[in-house]
């Protein structure tokens, strides 16, 4: 993992001289600008950044970035940044992805880099829409989707990204929104911290092919009785006034909303983005309905897990520390090994 | 009893089995007495994609053909003067390769009414006169095996999985092959079991003296060593050799290796051997699918390593799409394709050169990369340093075109000295190139290798941003510009047709052929061997065997044109005499097969003398 080094860089350092080409009003551009105004607190030098990201609206991030940067091929980010990341460990590697990206086309790569707890830090942008090929439906968007392609609705069932996340065995799992700065930095500060796979949603708004579709999350009249902001050790309460909880009912498997004025102080769950069993993030992740109602946002779940990146090089460390001579002695010496024989 | 002592030049042994008998075993341990013994080899193993197909059946049946003599020999052979056959499925399955007069060896207690009933046979082969014209020599393997055994503390089940070392010492008698490297072999293969280390030398042992005594075995026979090159030998199967080709390239280069590879039979071997190596700073990743393989691969080249990604046809057409991206990327990437009886799954053990067009075509867009096929299995070492070198060099994808046929036979190879192999040492870009000495330029090329900078991350001041997307020249900025598109496309074709690459050798000892012989890859030995054949009966032929296919050498055209008459013979339908005659104009016949087995010598020499004699 890169380590942080005395650097003074403001938020201009990491933007590129490219043009920046979403749509008008897309929450890309929020996202792109909290990012690039967080990335000076790492303390990590630009020339040790890297932004990998496959194909899609999200995917072009890498080019606005001035850090180094692989705009590469759909759904395959996280197998490549994997073999970079693997190779380089002096590097902070970032992948950048969105629904479709991530959960349809690479889906299967997404799953084995959040396995092998790959040091990553993956950035999903979900707005449920494919946008760059023009208003389909994705693996999150909504069953009876209209799109161009289900012009009578989806009959797909969508993907919960979190849950996956967490049945992928993802060491670190969080979920914010594009247009909340100080909450998608403090993810995102979380995230890197983190040594293995992080795995951040961001709620991301597509203003030309599902406009609004997270509305209720950020309306200043309704996002408080909607969202509910995990705070790590602190009782899970959320509404204008903290009128609602969550509790674990005796007997049931997961979490559960209740009026808090109903239920024994006692018996909220209190927070703890460590416990060791996913099971208890899962349930968080469980939460939301079909109306985005009880959506938790935050750092559902953080421990502690050795990076594929920290074993593959143990390996390799310790089989060359066994090792004596030089490659090239070493090299002839593997040449000769087995039964040789010598002709005079 | 003194034997008498024949001599011969040379001799062909097929060990046939059930895919349980350890066949493979027996014929790599007579393969390294031979070897010990300073003949020339080459081997042939043939087996089953089932891990165990039903016990005693002709789809079970799994053989390991060696071929040695006292002079330099190009192919494992192509018919048998020796078959040893475990049980009835063995003798049906291989019977038909034999020549009359062949030894034939059979375990007589395999040859139940079961057993043969099992493959068709309605009366027992060895007593209804149908073998008649081949030396049988009816052995009760099991019996004896168990019977020489019947003294130490071995399960009966023990005992009897050690016939085939009772064959092996009986062929070893028969050959004089001396077998201390067999015993040592035992000796560290069961080190965890002292009790097994007894009983499988004392079947070995039992077979040889069965031999020494038995009346049967009249005539010993013996190959005396063949005249090979001074040096250091070891035999070695293509897939070891172009894993030891894939170690010496990043010791040569300086950079670590990254091999990223999905399991695929023949491929599997490279990576299981690759992992053997990490002290050599190789990084072995068995990625969950051939797409995230060669993802990770290209990857690690991104970040400065030698990326290699390791599969078999059905691998490649998955990794296409990524191949292209390393097309555009401009990075060095080393694809080795061990290529295998197709379509689909097709034949997985089975051999053919059928992904030529998938190598130099197989993508979308105009998507050029280098082509390199090794001719044998020891040239599997220096195809993979050639491969390894172009992709350093020019900084593109190379495929490497081997196949089952060199992955899995052997020959001897003299080992080359390391400081003889070529220096593959690299500069990664480390200042701005751009004429205000502040801008990095990432599709600047050099001028003499049109490779644009390998700028690593980690590189202060060349930070850039690479994707697929169509770039600008020099910038490397997204384009859409249709003239910068056009020069792009005509750039990246032109610099892999710049490669420079060594002239292809014909072998036309007298120089008056009038017939070439063109062939690529695995097709070098029995092709050579069917030419030496041709000449020594006074036909004339020319043989030219192409290592490079993309780009061709630049002699191509000019040996082509100086013959009446080019034949092409390919384990394919054709692919490249079609090349041949879409770029250079020249009526190429073709000769194809296509049956999962290379070409006998024999079947390529009665081709050519019909195209040498009659035009």
């Amino acid at each position: 993992m890169a380590e942080p080094v005395a650097l003074k860089l403001t938020q201009k350092d990491f933007k590129s001289d490219q043009e920046v080409r979403w749509c008008p009003g897309c929450g890309d551009y929020a996202i792109l600008a909290a990012v690039q105004s967080f990335m000076p607190e790492l303390r990590i030098p630009r020339e040790r950044t890297v932004f990998v990201s496959g194909i899609g609206c999200s995917s072009r991030f890498p080019y606005y970035m001035n850090t180094y940067g692989m705009h590469s091929i759909h759904g395959r980010a996280p197998a490549i940044a994997t073999g970079l990341s693997v190779s380089r460990p002096d590097l902070s590697v970032w992948v950048v992805t969105g629904d479709g990206d991530a959960l349809s086309i690479g889906g299967n790569h997404l799953i084995h880099a959040l396995r092998r707890n790959v040091n990553l830090k993956i950035l999903l942008f979900n707005n449920r829409i494919y946008g760059l090929t023009k208003g389909q439906y994705s693996p999150t968007s909504e069953l009876g989707k209209i799109t161009k392609s289900t012009p009578v609705g989806s009959a797909d069932s969508p993907f919960n990204p979190l849950s996956l996340a967490l049945g992928a065995e993802a060491t670190f799992v969080a979920r914010t929104i594009d247009s909340d700065r100080k909450h998608l930095q403090s993810v995102l500060r979380a995230a890197a911290e983190h040594q293995g796979s992080a795995f951040v949603e961001i709620y991301q708004n597509c203003n030309i092919f599902n406009d609004g579709a997270f509305e209720t999350l950020k309306d200043p009249s309704t996002r408080d009785e909607y969202l509910i902001r995990l705070e790590h050790r602190q009782p899970i309460t959320f509404g204008a006034d903290g009128q609602r909880c969550v509790v674990h009912p005796p007997g049931g498997f997961g979490l559960e909303v209740r009026e808090t004025a109903s239920v024994d102080p006692a018996d909220i769950v209190v927070h703890d983005a460590t416990v060791a069993e996913p099971a208890y993030a899962f349930a968080l992740s469980r939460l939301p309905g079909l109306d985005l109602r009880n959506t938790p946002i935050g750092v559902l779940r953080q421990v502690e897990r050795s990076s594929y990146d920290e074993r593959v090089r143990e390996q390799t460390d310790s089989a060359k520390a066994k090792a004596t001579g030089t490659p090239e002695e070493q090299l002839a010496g593997l040449l000769t090994s087995g039964d040789t024989w010598t002709i005079l | 009893m003194t034997k008498q002592v024949r001599q011969l030049d040379r001799v062909v042994i097929r060990f046939a089995g059930d895919s349980g008998d350890g066949m493979q075993l027996t014929g790599d341990r007579f393969t390294s007495e031979t070897a010990q013994l300073g003949n020339d080899i080459s081997t042939l193993p043939n087996f089953p994609a089932e891990i165990r197909a039903p016990a005693g059946t002709l789809p079970g049946v799994s053989s390991f053909q060696v071929h040695f003599a006292d002079y330099d020999i190009l192919t494992p052979g192509d018919a048998p003067n020796v078959l040893v056959a475990m049980n009835p499925a063995a003798l049906k399955a291989n019977i038909g390769d034999l020549p009359r007069g062949a030894d034939i060896i059979v375990n007589t207690d395999e040859f139940t009414k079961r057993n043969l009933t099992k493959v068709g046979y309605a009366a027992n082969p060895l007593e209804d006169g149908s073998l008649d014209g081949y030396a049988l020599h009816p052995v009760a393997l099991t019996a004896m095996t168990i019977g020489a055994l019947a003294d130490h503390d071995v399960s009966k089940k023990d005992a009897e999985r050690a016939k085939n070392m009772f064959a092996l010492g009986l062929l070893s008698w028969m050959y004089s092959r001396p077998y201390e490297s067999t015993i040592r072999f035992l000796e560290r293969k069961f080190a965890a079991r002292p009790e097994l280390v007894a009983a499988n030398i004392a079947a070995f042992k039992a077979g040889w003296n069965f031999g020494e005594t038995t009346e049967d075995f009249g005539v010993r026979y013996e190959v005396k060593p063949a005249k090979m090159s001074p040096g250091t030998y070891r035999n070695i199967t293509g897939n070891q050799a172009l894993s030891l080709g894939l170690v010496a390239a990043g010791v040569r280069s300086g950079l670590p290796v990254f091999l990223g590879a999905y399991p695929i039979t023949p491929a599997s071997d490279i990576l299981h051997e690759l992992s053997k190596h990490k002290r050599f700073g190789v990084t072995t990743m068995q990625a969950e699918d051939e797409i995230a393989a060669i993802g990770a691969a290209l990857g690690a080249s991104y970040g400065g390593s030698l990326g290699i990604t390791t599969t078999s046809g059905p691998g490649v057409a998955l990794k296409g799409e990524t191949i292209s991206l390393a097309v555009a990327l401009e990075l060095p990437l080393v694809v080795i394709d061990v290529q295998r009886a197709g379509p689909s799954t097709g034949m997985p053990t089975k051999t053919e050169q059928a992904d030529l067009n998938m190598a130099l075509f197989g993508r979308h867009g105009e998507a050029p990369v280098a082509v390199v096929a090794p001719r044998s299995p020891s040239d599997c070492f220096f195809a993979a340093i050639e491969a390894a070198r172009i992709a350093l060099t020019y900084r593109t994808p190379v495929i490497l075109l081997s196949d089952n046929y060199v992955a899995n036979g052997s020959e001897p190879w003299l080992l080359p000295e390391v400081d003889s192999l070529p220096d593959l040492r690299v500069e990664f870009a480390t200042e701005p190139n751009g004429d205000d000495g502040k801008t990095f330029l990432p599709y600047l090329r050099d001028p003499v290798t049109m490779a644009r900078p390998w700028a690593i991350p980690g590189t202060p001041g060349l930070e850039h941003r690479i994707g697929g997307l169509e770039k600008a020249d020099k910038t490397g900025d997204i384009s859409y510009d249709p003239a910068n598109h056009d020069f792009m496309v005509r750039t990246r074709a032109a610099r892999i047709e710049a490669i420079p690459v060594p002239d292809v050798e014909v072998e036309d000892p007298d120089g008056d052929a009038r017939t070439l012989v063109l062939g690529w890859g695995s097709t070098y030995g029995p092709i050579g061997a069917a030419c030496r054949a041709l000449r020594q009966r006074g036909l004339p032929v020319a043989q030219a065997h192409l290592r490079h296919l993309s780009p061709m050498p630049a002699n191509l055209g000019d040996v082509l044109k100086a013959y009446d008459r080019v034949v092409v013979p390919e384990m394919n339908l054709g692919q490249l005499a079609h090349v041949i005659r879409g770029r250079y104009l020249v009526d190429a016949i073709p000769y194809n097969q296509v049956s999962g087995l290379p070409f006998t010598a024999a079947k390529l020499e009665s081709m050519l003398e019909e195209v040498v004699k009659n035009g």
